[in-house]
């Protein structure tokens, strides 16, 4: 049964590359077909870019352009072979994905996809209005593929050629989904902060993912000029990018093969609107447009996952490679212990007028658990936020290891060993548990975009899930390491969180309210293991509110109060200091 | 007795999957003030919200008699539940009388011109500022603004979180004076508080709520007195971890 | 350049931009009560003008065909969403708004359009006959998905788009019109000849920009719009309707458009699809704007008007071009400079 399931989609691949000689599909049909396979291209780049990596665009045909016109271009004016423009289509795109994709990625929120728009319909009219593009008519006569003195007219053959791409397209994005670059993609869109805490540098990957989605829309470009032997600016404008994302978000932005089941509805319900629309009413109109926003409108409102959740449910999570005996991940030296690890020096945040934390000292030494408590708003999550380079210092100096932290950025944070979790729990939900304690781990591997696609990262890949398997097992989540993450109970979730933190082989571990939500129980576990990790010479500081766990645990408490110091020593000097009695219940009377 | 102007029978609100409020019961009586109180975390932020609509709830509540559940958000406004939410959620940047108008929108004009005057001679501080934006406001002002944009729509059972959050001690003390004129003037309060001893000194009747869940309830003297409560603040309960 | 072209390219470009104005605002406001980013907008601009257009010609135009339609679909929508909690007084004003109305305005514009009354009575007609448009759309399109993400709301506004251009060639066919200027007057100013049409577009723009700074600077309800904006949490708190707010919102839009509509008709041949173009380029002033400010906004929908005139002097065939581009530089600045900070999901 098993085997059944890993030759599966080798065998559907199989059926889906015979099935036009079979004589059962009648040519309009393959025909359509080829239309499908060449716009669940753009829709796998589109599944990746927004579905997976929370980036929409309405430009996609924008490259299916850049791809269909440089082939054009070389084929009908420099009677270049079809082949050989293979890669000049793929690199074309490539150079201009990257130059516009450096200013897009950027953008926050909502101003991506209108910035997707607004070059979108810039380079439609550019399209339309270079002569030796054609402008508005286009360039006709483009030849065909050719294998040997074979054109590839038939479009039967020419099924072959789009669907061995589609089918490539859709290994190379699963391995690519599955390797140690595709996990912090997959964090991009939920977990930002998370990736970014963890070494990655999400603008980078948010280029990358770009950059291979405009590829597979100039593929697809290619392909599209060969099979229709003329190109024209139209299906390159913003209605066309419009409908590609459509079929991404029909499908279920972020599945793979969602992507072609989307192409396949919105392709066959365009093409029987087209029949039957004015059949039924009887003079042409631009029906389907009118029924196609309606779709879209009606798909939105009532299935927004899209269809391949509803009709298959959830994907079952890749299985992580197990590692060879003797191979392990280099161990870190940790400093000896009681030796200065973190100074934070007269640190001042300022909001507007507001003193988040004002002027605070204090100190962790190595192999030690330091507390950091207040009550609510005390400025804890500020302190903590400083230290890890999420924000900027207003005056004052952070210190690690002898290292001045004053351009302290997550991603640095994580290169010197501070891991950390978070306030409000930062994972990635439709990954499995495991994976997204592979997360941690990120800055341990080395295996980039390649090696991923060409499955050459498996005993790196390997290591890091043996990594994440023992962390796991630490915090007493090993039985649930295939689960989707967004399964689990919140006090889970927040142990998940030191495992992954853990994996970074941390020297300092920022943790912040590990122990709320967690059961009595749960709560022995995570103390016992954090005993564990101090001995071993890891130091800990702690932000948290149940003070029976911090008490018992910490070997020094500060107390902040309106974001300044009120007292710091040992937990039975705070119980009685007068100053936090003060601080908590309030001093009204 | 009669019923009680606000009835919540078993309400429980999640997040998703998460169960952060479980079974709830609590009641306010018509004139009472009425505090909540617990250790960050607890859930009453929730609670609350999901008294006023803006959260998903299962179980009952009750108000004036009636079952306001699957009432949306505005009509329970308009049918005197108000709430001044932890965050303010003032309008930054419109002048303090145009937030103070907008409280009194679901009100007709009369009513809402009359209620002004009120709200001004009870916070005379944001009748000096009333040409002033509400983001330009100190943090204890804020509250005030806050307190008084909800008394605009004549609440019958005002909800306050946490309005000592943030606020110097002094500043703190004036509040709780208002609040306790504002119920000798008839209206009902339900306060939630992480500032113990001064919401206990001010309510009729308190619950203390743990982890979602309301453990202790009773007169502020017996709660005062009960040594859970220390604990669930600075964790002198024994339990070692 | 000469300053006369230059004169007459600012004069072209400051009528554009006072229609792009118009239309901008009308985004933003839109945006800030309900965070849709109205990609149709334009679709008003376009029908309003074929709408005077056939009434011009003594053509009874198939707007009120239109809205009859749109009126249906809203009430069924209601019915759909609202199943549950149908009361009568819902009912009664379903059948009053989305069905009486569009049925009352059909007989009128049957009676009236062959009798010519002037251009006064086919402009008044046209606004009555595109604004209820605006709450029927947002209450078939968007009241569903009020808890969406911005770019689920932007996706469905494409949809509606879509439909609406598609509806626009089935009621108004593929040929395009203009209609009589609002003044047949011209004078000289200088070497350059000032139309009166270009003074009455920035008369009426003026006046609209007025009356919309003192609707929302000094009533109520123009204050609770702008509190929906400002915090929509705290606009909820002091019972604000949502839903009201929405479709008062869009009720605005579309008059702005009918507006819009009625200007640029005897500016240009319109086409039942020329709104699109005429919706983006103000939607790049309202994006200058940040989605937020209107006397930004109308600075940029009039910049927008200069650079494209600018554009078609200089490099006619790439004037789209450079227009889109003008954007990206804006989107990149504000990103850094005025982060926007993500939604949650």
């Amino acid at each position: 049964m098993a085997a059944l399931r890993s030759f599966a989609p080798a065998i559907v691949a199989a059926l889906i590359l015979i099935a036009p000689f079979t004589g059962w599909l009648p040519d309009y049909w393959v025909t359509l077909f080829n239309y499908i396979g060449i716009s669940s291209l753009v829709a796998i780049g589109l599944v990746l870019l927004t579905g997976v990596g929370g980036m929409t665009s309405f430009g996609q045909s924008a490259f299916v352009g850049f791809g269909a016109y440089t082939t054009g271009v070389l084929t009908v004016h420099f009677g270049v072979s079809p082949w050989l423009t293979l890669p000049a289509a793929l690199l074309v795109t490539m150079a201009i994905a990257a130059a516009v994709g450096a200013v897009t990625v950027r953008l926050s929120g909502h101003y991506l996809p209108l910035a997707t728009i607004a070059w979108g319909i810039a380079f439609f009219y550019l399209f339309g209005n270079i002569s030796w593009l054609g402008a508005h008519d286009g360039l006709p006569g483009i030849p065909a593929l050719r294998l040997g003195g074979h054109q590839l007219i038939d479009p039967k053959e020419y099924f072959v050629v789009v669907w061995v791409a589609v089918v490539l397209a859709v290994i190379a994005t699963q391995n690519l989904l599955n390797g140690r670059v595709g996990r912090a993609v997959r964090a991009l869109r939920r977990s930002t902060r998370a990736a970014e805490a963890f070494g990655v540098n999400t603008a980078a990957a948010k280029l990358l993912v770009f950059v291979y989605a405009a590829m597979l829309a100039g593929l697809a470009g290619w392909l599209y000029a060969h099979f229709q032997r003329s190109v024209s600016p139209g299906p390159f404008g913003v209605v066309a990018g419009t409908e590609y994302l459509l079929m991404a978000v029909l499908g279920g932005a972020g599945r793979v093969y969602g992507a072609i089941l989307g192409a396949a509805g919105i392709t066959v319900l365009r093409d029987q609107l087209q029949n039957l629309l004015p059949w039924l009413f009887g003079h042409t109109g631009n029906f389907e447009s009118i029924a196609y926003g309606a779709v879209l409108v009606l798909v939105l409102q009532t299935a927004s996952n899209g269809l391949w959740p509803i009709l298959f449910g959830p994907p079952p999570p890749p299985k992580p490679p197990t590692p060879r005996d003797g191979d392990a991940l280099p161990a870190k030296t940790l400093p000896a212990p009681g030796a200065r690890l973190l100074q934070v020096q007269d640190a001042r945040k300022t909001f507007g007028g507001l003193i988040a934390v004002n002027d605070v000292n204090f100190e962790v030494e190595s192999s030690r658990i330091i507390g950091l408590i207040g009550p609510n708003g005390a400025g804890k999550s500020t302190t903590f936020n400083l230290i890890t380079g999420v924000l900027p210092l207003t005056s004052g100096a952070v210190a690690f290891d002898g290292h001045p932290l004053q351009a302290q950025t997550p991603q640095r944070a994580a290169a010197l060993g501070l891991g950390r979790t978070f306030q409000h729990v930062e994972i990635v939900p439709d990954m499995s548990v495991i994976e997204n304690v592979a997360l941690g781990s990120y800055l341990l591997g080395r295996a980039g975009v390649f090696r991923a696609i060409l499955k050459l990262d498996r005993a790196e890949e390997a290591l890091l899930f043996a990594t994440a398997r023992r962390q796991l097992q630490r915090v007493g989540l090993a039985e649930v390491a295939m689960q989707p993450a967004g399964t689990l109970a919140l006090g889970q979730l927040r142990l998940v969180e030191v495992a992954r933190a853990l994996c970074l082989n941390p020297v300092l571990l920022l943790l912040d309210e590990p122990a709320a939500g967690l059961r009595v129980g749960e709560k022995k576990a995570l103390a016992k293991l954090l005993r564990e990790v101090r001995a071993e010479g890891v130091s800990v500081l702690l932000v948290e509110h149940d003070m029976d766990f911090v008490m018992s645990l910490a070997d020094r408490l500060v107390v902040l109060d309106f974001g300044t110091k009120i007292a710091e020593g040992v937990p039975a000097e705070i119980r009685k200091n007068p100053a936090v009695l003060e601080a908590y219940l309030g001093g009204v009377a | 007795m009669s019923a009680p102007l606000l009835d919540v029978r078993d309400l429980s609100v999640a997040y998703g999957r998460a169960e952060v409020v479980h079974n709830v019961s609590i009641q306010v009586t018509q004139g009472a003030l009425v505090t909540v109180i617990g250790a960050n975390g607890a859930g009453k932020t929730t609670l609350l919200n999901a008294l006023m609509g803006l959260l998903g709830a299962r179980g009952a509540i009750t108000f004036r008699g009636r079952p306001i559940a699957n009432v949306p958000l505005e009509a329970r406004v308009q049918q005197g539940l108000c709430l001044v939410p932890e965050r303010r959620e003032l309008f930054a940047d419109m002048p303090v009388e145009d937030n103070l108008l907008l409280g009194g929108i679901r009100r007709s004009r009369a009513e809402r011109n009359q209620t002004l005057e009120q709200v001004f001679s009870q916070f005379p501080r944001l009748k000096e500022r009333r040409r002033q934006l509400a983001g330009t406001l100190s943090g204890g002002e804020r509250q005030m603004l806050a307190m008084g944009r909800a008394l605009m729509a004549r609440p019958t059972l005002l909800m306050l979180d946490e309005p000592s959050l943030g606020l110097a001690p002094r500043i703190v003390r004036d509040i709780f004076q208002i609040l306790t004129e504002l119920r000798a003037s008839g209206v009902s309060i339900l306060l939630v508080e992480q500032n113990a001893r001064a919401a206990l000194q001010v309510a009729d009747y308190a619950y203390v709520m743990e982890l979602g869940a309301i453990t202790t309830q009773g007169s502020p003297a017996e709660i005062a007195q009960d040594s859970r409560l220390v604990e669930s603040y600075l964790g002198l309960g024994g339990n070692d971890y | 350049m000469d300053t006369t072209i230059f004169l007459f390219l600012l004069q072209d470009g400051v009528i554009n931009g006072a229609v792009y104005a118009l239309v901008a605002i009308a985004l933003v406001l839109v945006f800030a009560v309900t965070r849709v980013i109205f990609v149709p907008q334009g679709e008003f601009v376009a029908f309003a003008a074929l709408t005077v257009a056939a009434l011009e010609n003594g053509r009874a135009p198939s707007t009120p065909w239109l809205l009859l339609a749109l009126g249906i679909l809203a009430a069924i929508a209601e019915v759909v969403w609202h199943f549950r909690d149908l009361t009568v007084k819902r009912i009664v004003r379903v059948a009053l708004l989305d069905l009486a109305l569009p049925v009352a305005l059909l007989w009128l514009t049957l009676a009236l359009a062959p009798m010519k009354l002037g251009q006064l009575v086919n402009i008044l007609l046209a606004i009555a006959l595109i604004t209820p448009m605006g709450p029927m759309i947002y209450r078939i399109a968007f009241e569903p998905l009020a808890h969406s993400s911005v770019l689920v709301l932007l996706m469905a506004a494409f949809g509606v788009h879509f439909s609406l251009i598609g509806l626009g060639l089935v009621f108004f066919g593929p040929e395009g019109s203009g209609t009589t200027p609002l003044s047949s007057a011209s004078f000289s100013l200088g070497d350059l000849v000032v139309t009166g049409q270009s003074v009455a577009v920035l008369i009426v723009t003026a006046a609209l920009l007025v009356l919309f700074a003192l609707f929302f600077g000094r009533t109520l309800l123009g204050k609770a719009l702008r509190a929906c904006s400002s915090n929509r949490i705290g606009a909820r708190l002091v019972g604000i309707p949502t839903s009201a707010a929405g479709q008062f919102s869009f009720a605005i839009a579309a008059l702005l458009g009918a507006v819009s509509g009625i200007l640029v008709g005897p500016l240009m041949t319109v086409f039942y699809d020329s709104g699109f173009l005429i919706g983006l380029k103000a939607f790049v002033a309202a994006i200058i704007g940040g989605l937020v400010s209107y006397p930004l906004t109308v600075i940029a929908a009039l910049g927008v008007g200069f650079a494209e005139a600018l554009f078609s002097f200089w490099a006619s065939n790439f004037k789209e071009v450079l227009v889109f581009t003008l954007i990206i530089p804006v989107l990149a600045w504000r990103s850094i400079y005025a982060p926007y900070h993500e939604e949650s999901e």
